[in-house]
């Protein structure tokens, strides 16, 4: 499960899960147990890795993991495998006889989200769990969270979106506090009106392009760019239909020159776009 | 009961961690030494009516140091998680929150005790050198050592709760300040104070930490302050938790 959503309460959302924040109205449950009147047992079934990961800088890993073990009441014996464990999936292994305060960005947050793992709870949520790292530190994490996919339900909340398309499995879109859309990514991208298109590069001649290619059926929309004589035009097509085919055979016939063609896919920024843009209009 | 050792011992070693837990340590240990050294010198000087034991446990220095130090201790139990945001994980896993309270405060407590155990020497010492004891008898040494462990509980449970109320380790450190050598000084109201009556007198003289000192080093065990000390740290504590618990709504 994934938020997309900015300063409209992703963060207080998930503190309130986590039973860091009372909820104002209404009320919420995890596992069967208020997060509120019940919130020990509901925590207990929770693994939560809060913003920025504050840690303490003055333990070292081993020993804060095992601190945080003992914590969420991993039986005694398991604790030791248990750290080992969660050392080795969100690797660790290289530093954890490291001072956390002497750790990067990166590994701050696999701490974190080692910590969260430790006690194998049903509900694991990550506030931003890819915010400050390098393409490869956030290639790793996705990775790593995709795996855990199959065995922990993830509430993820995040600002980049590809990565909620590569990693989840259902979004929610937030804005203003709202929930806007709820939906697995195919079918939030099968919802919304412009559901891709199609790019052409072509150089036309004395043709107006766009006129000619408005003709093709199915075809909504041409967007005309480029000053000299390659032309770029941007097809929006009704959902389903592929019109490529169309487009090949009217380039063939008017002699154009063709340099480019193809389809581009809507991408869940296109949904969020539409859904705030026209909240906001 | 696993949890709340767990918190604990973190805490303890927490102060270990941290330069200030040392730098308290070694402040402690001149000024009690120079108080003791100062007690002894002047007694040889001079026939006096009281043991070197009793003089160190009721001296200025020893007054001074005493009341520099539970600001020191406590300042950071709270405000440092709260700046730091560590009090996020802390109270997002299945502990309560008087776990975290009393682990705190006692770990707070252990430091305190582990400061007072370098004194136990210099009695040793004394003994060795002189081949005279420094007090009258065990009693003593045990009434001075039941008062700190009171007047500590009390003190650090003042602490606890000024660091509870903010985020701000400097502010909490001048609040538990000003409210300890405060209530420290009621009891010397009696002296300054002449025009009050007797009883406002005998009242005040019942908070008197001084008073409760000089008792307690002579060996005389005294109920009254040790219910009174008891009570008002469990009163702080108390206090403490429901400021804790109030977090939830002040953010």
């Amino acid at each position: 499960m994934g938020f997309r959503a900015q300063r409209c309460g992703q963060t207080t959302t998930m503190r309130i899960l986590a039973s860091f924040m009372p909820p104002t109205s209404g009320r919420a449950t995890i596992a069967g147990f208020d997060v509120f009147e019940q919130s020990l047992q509901a925590r207990a079934h929770l693994g939560y890795m809060p913003e920025n990961v504050p840690l303490y800088s003055d333990m070292r890993v081993t020993e804060y993991l095992r601190y945080r073990a003992a914590l969420k009441g991993v039986q005694h014996r398991r604790v030791t495998e248990r750290v080992g464990d969660v050392k080795e999936l969100c690797g660790l292994k290289s530093v954890e006889n490291k001072l956390i305060g002497a750790l990067s960005k990166g590994y701050r947050q696999r701490v974190g989200l080692a910590d969260a793992l430790l006690a194998e709870p049903d509900l694991l949520i990550l506030d931003e769990p890819t915010i400050g790292l390098d393409p490869n530190q956030i290639r790793q994490v996705r990775e790593l969270i995709k795996n855990l996919g199959d065995q922990h339900t993830i509430l993820l909340s995040t600002h980049i979106l590809p990565e909620v398309e590569m990693t989840c499995s259902r979004v929610i879109i937030i804005h203003k506090g709202r929930i806007e859309a709820c939906d697995t990514p195919e079918n939030l991208l099968g919802k919304i009106r412009q559901a891709g298109g199609v790019v052409l590069e072509a150089k036309v001649g004395k043709d107006n392009g766009a006129d000619e290619l408005k003709k093709i059926s199915g075809v909504r929309e041409v967007i005309t760019d480029g000053q000299d004589d390659w032309k770029r035009f941007s097809l929006r097509v009704e959902s389903g239909v592929d019109v490529r085919e169309e487009v090949f055979r009217l380039a063939t016939e008017r002699h154009w020159s063709l340099r480019e063609l193809s389809q581009r896919r809507a991408t869940l920024e296109d949904v969020f776009v539409e859904i705030t843009h026209s909240d906001a209009v | 009961m696993r949890k709340f050792y767990t918190l604990l011992s973190r805490e303890v070693r927490g102060y270990f961690h941290s330069p200030i837990a040392y730098i308290v340590l070694i402040f402690f240990l001149i000024v009690s030494g120079i108080d003791f050294y100062f007690q002894v010198s002047f007694m040889n000087q001079r026939q006096v009516q009281y043991t070197v034991q009793e003089a160190f446990f009721n001296s200025v220095f020893f007054w001074f140091a005493f009341v520099l130090i539970f600001p020191l201790i406590t300042m950071r139990l709270f405000a440092e998680e709260f700046k730091l945001g560590t009090i996020e994980p802390l109270t997002t896993v299945p502990v309560r929150d008087w776990q975290v309270v009393l682990a705190k405060f006692f770990g707070a407590l252990v430091f305190y005790v582990i400061l007072w155990i370098p004194t136990l020497l210099y009695f040793a010492i004394f003994l060795k050198v002189t081949n005279e004891p420094a007090a009258h008898s065990a009693g003593a040494y045990a009434g001075s050592y039941l008062m700190l462990l009171l007047l500590g509980m009390f003190y650090l449970s003042i602490g606890c709760l000024t660091s509870v109320l903010t985020r701000n380790q400097i502010i909490a450190a001048i609040i538990s300040f000003c409210a300890i050598t405060l209530l420290f000084f009621l009891g010397l109201v009696q002296f300054i104070l002449l025009d009050v009556s007797s009883e406002t007198r005998d009242l005040l003289g019942y908070f008197s930490a001084i008073e409760h000192m000089g008792t307690f080093s002579r060996g005389v065990i005294d109920t009254r302050p040790i219910v009174l000390y008891v009570s008002m740290t469990i009163v702080m504590l108390t206090l403490t938790h429901q400021a804790f618990q109030s977090r939830k709504w002040r953010l």
